[in-house]
């Protein structure tokens, strides 16, 4: 039943097409979301009774760290599919989802940094939490040279997958090593069952920055998606014709 | 689900879940050094999982509670002491609490107050008192706005802070 549904997606064509319809819309959701957030968050949420402003990069860090895991999960089932049901388009996700997941875990060590000097004393320590984030870091830039090692596209998808899959052991150790050992890092506010440890006034601009990030999430990796399908179907007539179209519509 | 598939589908779970049981096992090793500090009652007792006792004259990292009432700033150079006690949380102190003395001679962050939670890194010596060289500051997980604190009928979110404690440290 799914996979009569899910079928027709298999096609890169048809897949193509697709990102492309629900790219626009998630651009406009994100732009939307994030505009409202940001400035709720900077601007009308109160500040911290002991960090006063500077507890604001929590609705940078927090959202950047939490989709730095859920791309790389993403990812990781992306490079399951492509090892057991061999679809071509899987490894297209995974190898368009890997800088954007890369650069999101970078905002999260970056932005972490900059709130930790002022707060902790520190910029880095070597903690269970930062150490295991920095591994993801390593993990994505270790899945896109992976990607981009090899000429044949199905042999580095394969190799690239591999990486991908092993490196999903480091997903909990990064959400747990908080409860796991002692660490400079703070636990979980948000990101847990029951009641998030902040004020409602606090939590709610969170949320929608939250999800603004998340579809801005969604719009980029549509965008590289596009791209990567392009790039590895140049030689497929119903490329040739849509760039040639294309031409055709800027040359007017 | 042909046999390929499935074929392929054992391997690579059979992979993951070998591969995470050895990431398992190795950290499991290796928790005692994974652990960024000792808590001040494991400074008496030794590690909670392993009974490992620090020994004089070992370098390491102490974590707890600034004790309320135990800071001690020498009015003539930026030394500074206090005592620790174990973190617990709601936060709590009782005089039966096994503590440890940190002395410092530096400045301290900013978050630095009573009842505050520190990350000390320095040198056993005595038994109980560290001779540290660098206090980091740990914030907790809670967050809230200043009005809570002044807005004396209100509780706060989490209630895992007193009221009282929070107007003495803040």
């Amino acid at each position: 039943m799914m996979w009569k549904w899910l079928h027709p997606y298999a096609n890169p064509e048809i897949s193509y097409h697709f990102a492309g319809k629900i790219l626009p819309w998630c651009a406009r959701l994100a732009f939307v979301f994030l505009a409202i957030g940001i400035t709720w968050a900077l601007l009308f949420a109160p500040a911290d009774y002991q960090q006063g402003d500077t507890f604001r990069i929590f609705y940078l860090h927090v959202p950047a760290a939490m989709l730095s895991m859920g791309i790389y999960l993403g990812m990781a089932i992306a490079a399951l599919s492509s090892l057991v049901w061999q679809l071509r388009l899987a490894d297209a996700t995974a190898a368009a989802m890997a800088p954007i997941g890369a650069t999101f875990t970078f905002i999260a060590l970056i932005t972490g940094a900059a709130w930790g000097k002022p707060m902790w004393g520190t910029w880095w320590i070597w903690d269970a939490r930062l150490t295991s984030e920095l591994i993801l870091l390593f993990l994505y830039l270790g899945v896109i040279a992976l990607h981009n090692a090899f000429e044949d596209k199905n042999l580095a998808g394969k190799a690239a997958g591999i990486l991908a899959l092993v490196g999903v052991i480091n997903l909990p150790i990064i959400k747990y090593s908080v409860e796991w050992w002692n660490t400079l890092h703070q636990g979980a506010t948000v990101s847990k069952l029951g009641q998030p440890s902040m004020t409602a006034d606090m939590f709610w601009p969170f949320l929608v920055c939250f999800i603004g990030f998340a579809f801005l999430v969604t719009a980029l990796i549509c965008l590289r998606f596009r791209s990567e399908i392009l790039n590895r179907n140049s030689m497929r007539p119903w490329v040739r014709e849509l760039v040639a179209t294309e031409e055709k519509a800027h040359a007017v | 689900m042909n046999p390929r598939r499935k074929k392929r589908l054992t391997i690579v779970t059979s992979i993951i879940i070998g591969l995470g049981v050895v990431a398992g096992l190795v950290l499991y090793a290796l928790s005692q050094n994974i652990d960024l500090f000792y808590k001040p009652s494991e400074i008496y007792n030794g590690k909670q999982d392993t009974g490992l006792k620090a020994i004089n004259g070992q370098r390491l990292r102490i974590g707890g509670l600034v004790v309320p009432g135990s800071v001690h700033r020498n009015s003539e150079s930026l030394k500074v002491s206090f005592k620790l006690a174990d973190m617990r949380m709601p936060i709590s102190f009782s005089e039966t609490d096994p503590t440890v003395t940190v002395s410092y001679d530096g400045i301290l962050p900013d978050l630095f107050r009573e009842g505050q939670g520190i990350v000390a890194n320095g040198i056993l010596v005595n038994g109980n008192v560290i001779e540290a060289s660098e206090v980091l500051a740990k914030h907790d997980e809670n967050y809230m706005p200043r009005e809570l604190l002044d807005d004396a009928t209100e509780k706060p979110v989490n209630s895992s802070y007193s009221k009282n404690l929070l107007e003495t440290t803040y």
